[in-house]
């Protein structure tokens, strides 16, 4: 991140527009709501101009803590729909132009911003309410008049003939607590609208009163098939603001895992794509085989799910002696594996009628929604973090970046195979390679990190997963926010499943892959 | 070959030694009610475990194993439970028709089961339009469905009921005209007649192109018309949790259960009847021993053993093939299987004309 720009919330659209329009900011990495207390509320934009990889910031602020207002860029980036959406949930900022500015994961009743530095966390002002909130089929849009006053105007979402039905939260193709209200005419779909933060937990708060060490425990518990990605990211993050370099064999070690990672998620996708299209007997093979790499992940950090593996400075202990044979049997384990994947599954008709040219995102409308990792690169768009900011090991081994271009479910499906068999490329080139040295840095006991604000991302499971740290020079963070991967994933069903069938819903919500627990965060 | 008519008329001349002849065929059908019923609930005990069985094979798992040696006992222990399940009963929903509609279901059911020649001399319903009369009685399913999905007040069931009802229909077409092939080769729609004309060889085989077009005709729409396989869209999990049963608990959903299995068992009965030869062994014309070693067979050994073969066949699709959508379902039916189907009958009409089969 190497420049940071202020601009005052007046010029912020004008400016914004400038920046994406003049200098080709097109990707809305990440939008963070922000409590500068005394100097009021704010928000800190993460950019990417996707043809040059240029990356800026930019930070814009409202000194008005009743009721900041700051105008809304989600006509720019479509990303910011739901990003602004969470600012004013957490933060109570209210993004002016918003078309739909609603709580994005808490309850309509909920009293106070939670995330604001001042906020009442007592039980008296948010009691634990038995009641089911009524469902509001309106929303607000906040209109600046021409003489500069703002006025909220209601606007339907649902009508009152409109035939609706949930998809969630306790649905068994939703991967997750998450809600679609669905408006159908007939079995098409006509409206969708996304309804999130059943399993909220707030770690992003939770993170503000714990030491760095600490935080780390709630990285892996966010998307949790992609636990090593997620918190290799948060160590990369704090070890770069620390300026600490960490060894070969930790750099190596890390890599190796993410991969493995990635190939454990995307199988657990395959099985649970031919789960929804109804296919269950691929569904117990890729299960079968993702088991041989909880095994292996066992075995050296002693978690199957949630690992807790990496540390910062290093990983939490060294490989497990059997480790390198054990990946060397699963890589040979695996490729006619696949094979068998693509022969059960992808060549057959019933699979490609309903996954061809269904759910068509476009590449601009991937970038414009931050829909990043295999979503993003059916679509044609290079987005890989692991291409464009190498971190790990990637610069030293030879990987493709998988891209399709028809976008639709079909090309994001076959994305995550052809995936798998990259990253066992990647892992076959390093396991051999593993250099010697210390698996973990020596850290002082209390970690401090110098004021200033940090950003890294790295290449998750299903997209960028990205760590901002706001510090303060403090053991705490002032703020930690996580780029969600999931978060863009879902406010771009919208768009894919419009028109779609209700069967092609779940096809759709199966091949963009998103995962709850990373877009509740 | 065995024939059971020696049994049934033996039964039946003691019983009017003693009783009025009414009161006897009365005292028969009690008791051959009773029979089917009994049959009826251990062949859908069998299908289970055999699905269970056969999905756990495909899927590299054991299937049920603790309760009872390979886990035979397991489906038993699962009917007692669903046994002595509370019905829920739903508020706002019609509970007239609500409870109405798994009898309906479990009625067709057994009423089309009933007509299924399970060996020489036992038929319980045979009559000369014998395979019309089933048809017609397997339809009223729909109607049973249909209301299921209408009385339980959730969107889920409504969908999964009018998803059926689409698919439901327009697949006994090509049921129906796969079935009137054999009809047209055949020249009765008595079911024991049908099975009695294979003596010679087995329609499969008798019909030869368009008979064994029938046949795949029929076992893809006859998939469909039991929901099952690639086209549960009615009750596909993943879309709509359970369709149009959604909201059945206890034995009201137990008799959706059954019945789907049970009408998976019909449909192949039906096929292993019409294009298998039934009860019929195996004969070849010309190798006179040979088929006389097949006579010693059991004819419903014969039969149990085809439908059963064809029952595998379409548990092997179901745990094979993904699901397909509304819009496929229907295109594949009215504009390949319909059309198929047509241009077979006329072709088996001209085979039958110019006498070209064997």
């Amino acid at each position: 991140m190497n420049e940071i720009i202020d601009i005052p919330v007046e010029q912020l659209h004008a400016e914004m527009k400038k920046l994406h329009d003049e200098r080709h900011f097109d990707f809305l990495r990440s939008l963070t709501g922000m409590d500068w207390q005394e100097e009021g509320l704010g928000v800190v934009y993460h950019l990417e101009n996707t043809l040059t990889g240029e990356n800026t910031v930019v930070r814009t602020h409202s000194a008005n803590r009743e009721n900041p207002e700051i105008p809304t860029v989600c006509d720019i980036w479509k990303a910011a729909e739901f990003n602004e959406r969470e600012a004013f949930d957490f933060y109570g900022i209210r993004f002016t132009n918003h078309p739909d500015l609603r709580r994005l994961y808490l309850r309509d009743d909920w009293v106070g911003h939670p995330l604001r530095k001042d906020y009442d966390m007592s039980e008296e002002t948010n009691p634990l309410r038995m009641t089911n909130e009524e469902p509001v089929d309106t929303t607000a849009r906040l209109e600046v008049l021409r003489d500069g006053s703002v006025i909220e105007k209601r606007e339907v979402i649902f009508e009152d003939n409109e035939y609706i039905i949930n998809i969630g939260p306790q649905h068994p193709a939703t991967h997750g607590v998450l809600r679609f209200r669905v408006s159908l005419e007939g079995e098409i779909i006509q409206k969708l609208d996304v309804h999130c933060g059943y399993i909220h937990r707030g770690i992003e708060k939770m993170c503000e009163s714990l030491t760095y060490p600490q935080t780390l425990a709630l990285t892996d518990r966010l998307d949790y098939l992609g636990a090593h990605q997620n918190r290799h990211a948060l160590c990369m993050c704090i070890e770069k603001a620390m300026g600490v370099e960490v060894s070969e064999r930790v750099q190596y070690i890390r890599t190796i895992m993410d991969e493995l990672q990635r190939i454990d998620s995307h199988l657990l996708f395959f099985s649970c794509l031919c789960m929804d299209l109804g296919a269950l007997t691929a569904f117990f093979y890729g299960f079968r085989d993702r088991e041989k790499i909880l095994d292996i992940f066992e075995e050296t950090t002693g978690g199957r799910l949630i690992q807790n593996y990496n540390t910062i400075g290093g990983v939490q202990t060294d490989i497990a002696p059997s480790f390198v044979q054990k990946v060397k049997e699963f890589i040979a384990y695996l490729r006619p594996t696949l094979r068998e994947y693509h022969e059960v599954f992808t060549g057959n008709i019933i699979a490609e009628q309903r996954l061809k040219g269904v759910g068509v995102l476009s590449r601009e409308d991937a970038i414009s929604f931050g829909a990043t990792g295999g979503t993003g690169r059916a679509a044609g768009w290079a987005c890989d973090v692991r291409k464009r900011h190498p971190y790990g090991v990637y610069d030293k081994v030879e990987f493709n970046e998988v891209l399709f271009t028809e976008g639709d479910s079909y090309a994001r499906y076959m994305v995550r195979m052809k995936e798998i068999e990259e990253s066992l490329r990647i892992i076959e080139q390093l396991i051999d390679n593993i250099p010697e040295g210390e698996y973990q840095q020596k850290m002082k006991p209390i970690i401090r990190i110098p004021e200033g604000s940090y950003y890294s991302a790295v290449e998750g499971s299903r997209g960028e997963f990205g760590v901002f740290i706001e510090s303060k020079g403090d053991k705490y963070p002032y703020r930690m926010k996580f780029r969600s991967t999931g978060l863009p994933l879902v406010s771009c069903m919208e768009t894919l499943t419009r028109g779609a069938k209700i069967a092609d819903l779940i096809a759709i919500g199966g091949t963009v892959d998103y995962v709850v627990p990373d877009i509740d965060r | 070959m065995f024939d059971f008519s020696i049994i049934t008329n033996w039964i039946h001349e003691q019983l009017i030694s003693f009783m009025p002849t009414g009161l006897a065929v009365f005292v028969e059908c009690v008791a051959i009610g009773i029979c089917i019923m009994l049959m009826y609930a251990v062949l859908a005990i069998i299908m289970i475990f055999m699905e269970r069985k056969v999905c756990a094979a495909f899927q590299c798992r054991l299937g049920p194993m603790r309760v009872g040696p390979y886990g035979t006992i397991q489906v038993f222990a699962d009917v007692f439970k669903m046994l002595i399940k509370e019905i829920i009963t739903i508020n706002h929903a019609d509970k007239f028709l609500y409870n109405l509609a798994p009898y309906i279901v479990i009625l067709a059911s057994i009423m089309s089961f009933s007509c299924l020649p399970i060996n020489k001399g036992l038929e319980v319903l045979d009559f000369n339009v014998g395979i019309f009369f089933m048809l017609a009685a397997s339809s009223i399913g729909i109607v049973g469905i249909l209301l299921a999905g209408w009385s339980s007040n959730n969107k889920y069931s409504l969908i999964g009921a009018m998803r059926s009802g689409a698919q439901m229909i327009s697949y006994e077409l090509s049921i129906g005209l796969s079935i009137l092939t054999i009809v047209v080769l055949t020249d009765t729609l008595q079911l024991s007649e049908i099975v009695e004309r294979q003596a010679d060889g087995w329609f499969l085989f008798k019909g030869h192109i368009p008979a064994f077009i029938a046949f795949v005709i029929y076992l893809i729409a006859g998939n469909a018309e039991v929901n099952r396989g690639p086209f549960d869209l009615p009750e596909a999990e993943s879309e709509l949790t359970a369709g149009y049963h959604t909201e059945y608990s206890g034995m009201h959903f137990g008799l959706f259960y059954v019945a789907e299995f049970v009408n998976l068992f019909i449909i192949a009965g039906i096929a292993a009847t019409i294009f298998l030869g039934g009860w019929m062994p195996l004969h070849i014309p010309g190798l006179d021993g040979f088929n006389q070693a097949m006579d010693y067979i059991p004819g419903f050994v014969w039969f149990f053993a085809k439908a059963f073969f064809i029952v595998w066949l379409l548990m092997w699709f179901k745990w094979t093939f993904p699901r397909l959508r509304i819009d496929q379902i229907l295109t594949l039916e009215w504009k390949y299987l319909v059309p198929i189907g047509l241009v077979n009958l006329l072709l088996m009409v001209i085979i039958v004309v110019f006498k070209l089969h064997f």
